[in-house]
């Protein structure tokens, strides 16, 4: 008898063979419990077969490795064991594609063999579904079923399980249909396995998809099947190669069943894992701890006073939406929690009959709306206002805390802490998208392993040995849960051990504190997750002091909303609110439709939502249009006058060929100067069309390294859509060296806008087919680029004069001069229109590149709708001297970051701020974001960055920049 | 001139009795550098420490998208700081700075805003590097130390390169670790003594080096998977940083195959001659280079020969070589981080019958995305054995899904 154990992430697989027959198998969840979960299955399998006292035995699978080191059983690596098992069942099979809980392989058999497995930051994977289908309140099957309804997909970031939650959130706060928000999440899987794995190598012949996913999610198999344009095959048992493939194992060992059995269940591991301070030591403690926080609770269910005026509140959140209506003393008359699930409307509709029918004769004298669902609900309902997230809690708090001075509130996907200094908020922290680990993630890891959220944070307050789990993104959380349970740490140590991480998570990556001891002295904490006692302790224990838990912590941002509600009327005597009447309220209809904006050729899928009273909300466009409303300062934005100034030097024929040009990284700013190099030289130039998400697709198979940025991934598309131009060259050089402006030390181009390339040509195979000048050139040396560049081009145009290289030269150094000049004017010309009639200024700051719309996401019209001008970094970086800086100042681009930050920071003008943009993957600006931060902070500007990525959930940037301005006291 | 105007000089009086704290990357070369400055009246202390404590403390006074190296070692320094053995107020840190257009000509200033945010910012830090960047009254690279710091760093890769040759097959479990610590104690007792780093010396020692691991008791029938190392320079030898990679792969019945520090040192001494031929300028500005890097290569190929004589041995190719194998790949002017000599590196180990590389790497090191994943496409159509498997290190990257993905990459070898 042979018996393979495969002992995944998530579950246990187990088969059995009698010489060449299978003869049993298994599978189920293993919760961790990885010992006993795998003794009982060997049980089983001797109850099964009691003649049965010696057999083979293999284990494969990640959480299997600990087990086998240590008890000396053999074992294969999972992808290899579905190796021997296709070889075996399929053997005609040429690809095979395997999707498990956390990991996704391809294996390419025919030809020559590749076996690939998923990096360390790749969400595309089954506990990814399991995560999304928790989000809209399904299990993976519903998810399932509901895409198969679907009538259109929207893009969905797929790599890290974090920034597709956001996409979700924000589609379905902006009333997306479920079905399809589910057939986007399954297609997201897909270009996350074709674009993290298959690296260039196609996915044709006899392909297989194996593992839990593929086997039971139908809709997911003809997602792969139509973007892959081929119709593959889920074997029986598809579940069982990996386990299968360890029970034919040559390296399998044979055991007295009974011993082995008895072995494992008495496993517990050898292997000492990082563990932490116990949350509560005894019981004592805890009853201690919970008399504290009861002294914080306020009285809810207050009756309304003689006038019988209310003022309600709605926080529509991530995951939940919370409703308050307070009476004119300012006190908790009645109030909502409730998971949203994905559609808030409904909740708020129910919350205000509930409301007209328990206080007869109440009259709602003011209502606002705050979080990711305020437009909709505002518009939904008639309330009379809108109010920034930030401002809502800080108002909230102040009720609670008058000496409040840092406020934090983990809600289910954002942390916010602000710092209050003079009774206004002082500095504001967002979590980006790539790092959250709220609440959120507890309760899906909660439910991944079978619990409630209460019944598993329960579970951890007297875990001795809590699991030190670090503070990074949930994906990176995900692999280290799975070392713990390696380790064999126990579900409360896991628990306890996620409560905390979630705390470090908020101090150290979030606000990025050195001493955790010196946030602030009235420290008020809220959020629906400190309602949850293990993060609660955790953080007391990590800042070393006590904070204020309010209890009604979940609905600080309702509450803050109706306090702003009822002190705006106030202000104004205001004694009526807009809000729906009952009877409007029995007549409520909320219809969803999706059209494609044609405002302009991004062709934004917008949702539009409509209402019975006539209330509209659209929602999805990246600028004003198809909403009709203009900002006064939408014409002063320079990412737009940058754009037109490109588009000035257009496509043109040659006498000596056509040079194609990728217009993506440093081309973006060089455009100028090879246009007019090579148009003097009497070359026609082509430039690939502007980046959208279908020229990216186009690309995304040949990326090798998935953790690069996007704008380096883009450059993929271009190339692709410039060989369908079939220029007479493509033209992209490598370049150590940009120009050096004087103001660093140096004059560097980051590693990837040098190099990459270099990268394209070992990546891109058709690029074989075409002259690919990559060569490395030096423009930074005038003197010597001409002659180096004629000897460049001899090699791939013979006999171009020297001379006339020259000349070209001289040109283009013209005319790069000529283009900068007129940037810099601009940003003079903007800043004086400012200064004049008062408008509040963003230096936008980032790159070059980052003007193109597909990888800003349309952000510097945002800013403009806010009712601020935009200049951009190189527009300003020239009215500061040289400066000497805390870092080593050597990249061309980040001379002028920090250039652009110290005239902001000497300005002294509060209408002139900074907001960084940072593509993810940017290595170069963990260190530019630090020392921007601290050149503003030393001219008492307040640091705002904003991380992007392929797809950016602007609803999050949007409440970013309504804070920034809100703290400022500026717009709005 | 960045942060010129604040820094704390470390002054010839700081020189006395101050203790200069050093991170650790790799063990053996470390180790005898640190005994080479302590013979020129300095006192080095090379630190040891490991452990979860080491992360924390980096997390904490690191911007936490910084590459994993810099976390490490200024976590390691911070940790130090903290730890209550030293004197605070007579203790200097001391840091590598390479200058390129890499993340990591940085770290030395990450490390004062570290000591900053810490209200350490009076202790002083000094920079060690060839380029000329900041100058010390109290710490100058003098040419006899820079002699007997080369040999040293080249006695450190022979030391490496044969015991990790001896110590698969050796008969006496730990023969050849403690070989390698008795070189280390007799080399530092040389190098005070004033001798063991002139050519003449540094052959004749190199002779007796390898001699003495080829007279380690060895059984060569045992059959190991035989597999090169390559990556960013730090986690590619600081056990600390890659989880103990060695020993792991020792521990799975490899043998393993780490290409030596002179290479990347005669690498970036290229690397301006490069830049000339690139882009132009006068040689004539750069004989110290033209020099340093006839000087380097003298050390390397009489390592190369000394391991020549003993044909149980594999001898790394020398630095031409590699250029020339990058050149069918990559253009010489990729030079930033580990540059084109990282994928030479692979394409040496695979001809040298390594074809299984693990290349290693901090999470999202720029440089990597270029020349270690982006190139193995590349390397694969020379050399179709090639058996590859990029692995990234950082904070929260787990043990299990790294040796994972390296028991994938073995049991392709196995194949």
């Amino acid at each position: 008898m042979r018996i393979g154990l495969d002992v995944g992430s998530t579950t246990l697989k187990c088969v059995v063979y009698e010489g060449e027959s299978l003869v049993f198998q298994e599978y189920e969840r293993h919760l961790s419990q990885v010992a006993e979960k795998a003794s009982e299955m060997l049980r089983r399998v001797m109850e099964r077969f009691p003649g049965e006292k010696r057999a083979k035995l293999c284990v494969s699978g990640s959480a299997g490795m600990g087990l086998s080191e240590d008890l000396g059983i053999p074992f294969v690596q999972e992808v290899y064991a579905t190796r021997t098992a296709v070889k075996k069942y399929l053997p005609q099979a040429d690809v095979v594609v395997e999707l498990g809980g956390e990991d996704a392989k391809i294996l390419f058999l025919s030809g020559s063999m590749e076996v690939r497995m998923n990096g360390s930051c790749a969400g595309g994977t089954g506990a990814f579904i399991d995560q999304m289908a928790t989000l809209l309140d399904m299990t993976p099957g519903e998810l399932d079923q509901t895409a198969a309804q679907s009538q259109r997909t929207y893009s969905i970031a797929s790599r890290c399980g974090v920034f597709a939650k956001s996409d979700i959130q924000a589609l379905l706060n902006q009333g997306a249909q479920k079905d399809d928000v589910a057939a986007s999440i399954l297609l997201a899987v897909v270009n996350q396995t074709i674009a993290g794995l298959a690296q260039g190598r196609e996915i044709a012949g006899n392909v297989v998809y194996l593992g839990g996913p593929l086997t039971f999610l139908p809709q997911l198999r003809r997602a792969f099947d139509s973007v892959l344009g081929l119709s593959g095959h889920c074997p029986e048992n598809s579940l069982y190669y990996v386990a299968a493939g360890a029970a034919l194992s040559e390296d399998s060992q044979e055991f007295a069943l009974r011993a082995v059995t008895e072995k494992i269940r008495n496993y517990s591991s050898s292997h000492n894992y990082q563990s932490g301070q116990a949350l509560f030591a005894s019981a004592g403690e805890y009853e201690e701890f919970t008399a504290r926080h009861q002294r914080d609770s306020v009285p809810t269910g207050a009756p309304l006073k003689r006038d019988r005026a209310a003022y309600v509140g709605v926080d529509a959140g991530s995951t939940t939406l919370k409703a308050v209506a307070i009476n004119s003393a300012g006190e908790i008359v009645c109030s909502r929690y409730l998971p949203n699930n994905g559609n808030p409307v409904p909740l708020v509709l129910e919350f205000l009959q509930d409301l007209y029918r328990d206080y007869p004769g109440i009259q709602i004298v003011g209502s606002a709306s705050t979080g990711y669902g305020e437009e909709i609900i505002k518009n939904a309902f008639g309330l009379d206002f809108g109010i920034v997230e930030t401002m809502a809690h800080f108002t909230a708090a102040r009720k609670f805390q008058p000496d409040v001075d840092f406020i934090i509130d983990i809600g289910g996907q954002d942390i916010k802490c602000f710092k209050i200094k003079n009774g206004a908020i002082d500095n504001i922290f967002l979590n980006e998208a790539c790092s959250s680990g709220c609440g959120s993630f507890l309760q899906t890891f909660a439910g991944a392993l079978g619990y409630s959220m209460h019944d598993f944070a329960q579970q951890g307050l007297f875990a001795k040995d809590p699991v030190d789990l670090g503070s990074r993104c949930t994906v990176f959380m995900n692999s280290s849960v799975k070392q713990a349970q390696k380790d064999g740490a126990s579900l409360g140590s896991i628990s306890a051990g996620l409560s905390m991480s979630v705390v470090k998570n908020a101090l150290y990556k979030v606000i990025r504190v050195t001493d955790a001891k010196s946030l602030g002295r009235h420290i008020v904490v809220q959020g629906g997750t400190f309602l949850n006692d293990a993060v609660l302790r955790a953080f007391e224990q990590e800042i070393g002091q006590t904070v204020t838990r309010p209890s009604v912590a979940g609905l600080m941002g309702a509450y803050g909303a109706a306090l702003y509600a009822k002190e705006r009327q106030d202000q104004t005597g205001g004694t009526q609110s807009g809000v729906l009447k009952p009877q409007e309220l029995a007549g409520f209809r909320h219809e969803v439709k999706s059209v494609n904006c044609g405002g302009c050729q991004n062709h934004c899928r917008l949702t539009v939502n409509t209402f019975a009273n006539g209330g509209k909300y659209i929602a999805g466009n990246r600028c004003d249009k198809p909403l009709q409303k203009h900002s006064p300062t939408a014409k002063y934005n320079l990412y737009d006058y940058k754009k037109s100034l490109l588009a000035s030097y257009p496509p043109c024929g040659g006498k000596r060929g056509v040079i194609g040009i990728p217009m993506g990284l440093n081309l973006f700013e060089l455009y100028p100067f090879w246009h007019t190099f090579f148009t003097r030289l009497g070359f026609g130039v082509a430039a690939s069309p502007a980046s959208d998400r279908t020229l990216y697709l186009k690309g995304q198979h040949t990326i090798p390294s998935d953790t690069v940025c996007y704008p380096a991934k883009l450059m993929h598309g271009h190339i692709e859509a410039l060989l369908e131009q079939k220029p007479d060259a493509i033209f992209y050089p490598c370049m150590s060296y940009n120009f050096d402006e004087g103001l660093g030390d140096n004059h560097y181009n980051c590693p990837v806008v040098a190099y990459y390339p270099e990268v394209l040509d070992a990546n891109v195979a058709a690029l074989a087919e075409t002259k690919f000048i990559y060569d490395y050139v030096g423009p930074h040396r005038p003197r010597d680029f001409p002659k180096k560049m004629a000897a460049i081009l001899a090699k791939y145009f013979p006999g171009l004069p020297p001379r006339e290289v020259k000349a070209a030269a001289q040109a283009a150094y013209e005319e790069y001069a000529a283009y900068m000049g007129r940037v810099r004017q601009k940003g003079e010309e903007y800043l004086a229109y400012a200064k004049e009639n008062g408008l509040p200024v963003v230096v936008l700051s980032g790159r070059p590149y980052h003007l193109d719309p597909e990888i800003n996401h349309g952000i510097d019209k945002l800013i403009c709708e806010c009712g601020a001008v935009v200049v951009s970094e190189d527009s300003v970086s020239h009215l500061v001297e040289k400066f000497s800086t805390g870092v080593l100042n050597q990249w061309t681009y980040h001379a002028r970051l920090y250039a652009a930050a110290q005239f902001v920071a000497q300005s002294q003008d509060p209408r002139l701020n900074l907001v960084q943009l940072v593509s993810f993957g940017c290595g170069v600006d963990a260190i530019t974001g630090d020392e921007v931060r601290s050149i503003l902070e030393a001219g008492g500007k307040i640091y705002t960055q904003i991380k992007i990525d392929e797809i950016t959930n602007l609803g999050a940037v949007r409440i970013r920049l309504r804070s920034l301005f809100a703290a400022l006291g500026l717009g709005e | 001139m960045s942060g010129s105007v604040n820094r704390v000089e470390f002054t010839r009086e700081m020189k006395k009795d101050y203790t200069i704290l050093t991170p650790n990357m790799a063990p053996i070369h470390f180790e005898l550098i640190k005994n080479v400055f302590n013979s020129f009246g300095y006192h080095l202390d090379l630190l040891h420490t490991t452990g979860r404590e080491i992360v924390d403390e980096g997390l904490k006074y690191v911007h936490n998208d910084t590459c994993y190296p810099a976390l490490l070692s200024i976590g390691q320094l911070m940790h130090a700081l903290h730890s209550g053995r030293y004197d605070l107020n007579k203790v200097a840190l001391i840091m590598t700075q390479t200058g390129g257009g890499c993340r990591a000509s940085n770290y030395i200033h990450l490390l004062r805003k570290a000591l900053k945010k810490d209200g350490l910012d009076y202790i002083p830090v000094i920079s060690l590097n060839l380029s000329g960047m900041e100058q010390n009254s109290g710490f100058k690279m003098t040419l006899p130390m820079l002699r007997r710091a080369i040999a040293a760093l080249t006695y450190g890769d022979l030391l490496m390169l044969l015991k990790n040759q001896t110590r698969p097959y050796e008969r006496n479990p730990g023969q050849s670790a403690g070989l390698v610590q008795e070189w280390i104690q007799k080399l530092t007792g040389l190098f005070e003594a004033g001798r063991a780093f002139t050519q003449r010396e540094v052959r004749a020692y190199f002779d007796q080096i390898a001699q003495s691991f080829a007279d380690i008791p060895v059984d060569r029938s045992i059959s190991r998977t035989k597999v090169g190392i390559v990556g960013e320079i730090y986690v590619k030898y600081s056990a600390l940083a890659n989880n103990g990679l060695e020993e792991f792969l020792f521990g799975q019945g490899c043998e393993v195959m780490v290409p030596g520090i002179m290479g990347f040192m005669i690498f970036k001494v290229d690397n301006r001659l490069e830049d000339i031929a690139l882009y132009g300028g006068s040689p004539a500005k750069k004989q110290l280079c033209t020099m340093l890097k006839w000087y380097f290569s003298k050390f390397e190929s009489d390592l190369i020969g000394a391991v020549k004589k003993f044909p149980q041995f594999t001898a790394p190719a020398p630095y031409a070589h590699l250029k020339q194998l990058a050149g069918q790949v990559i253009g010489y002017g990729c030079k930033m981080g580990e540059g084109w000599l990282l994928t030479a590196e692979v394409m040496e180990l695979i001809e040298n019958g390594y074809q299984n590389v693990v290349c290693t790497q901090p999470f999202g090191c720029l440089p990597n995305h270029i020349v270690g994943k982006g190139m193995i496409r590349k390397v694969k159509n020379v050399y179709p054995q090639a058996n590859i498997v990029p692995i990234d290190y950082d904070p929260s990257a787990t043990r299990v899904n790294q040796e994972n993905r390296i028991k994938l990459m073995l049991s392709v070898a196995g194949a």
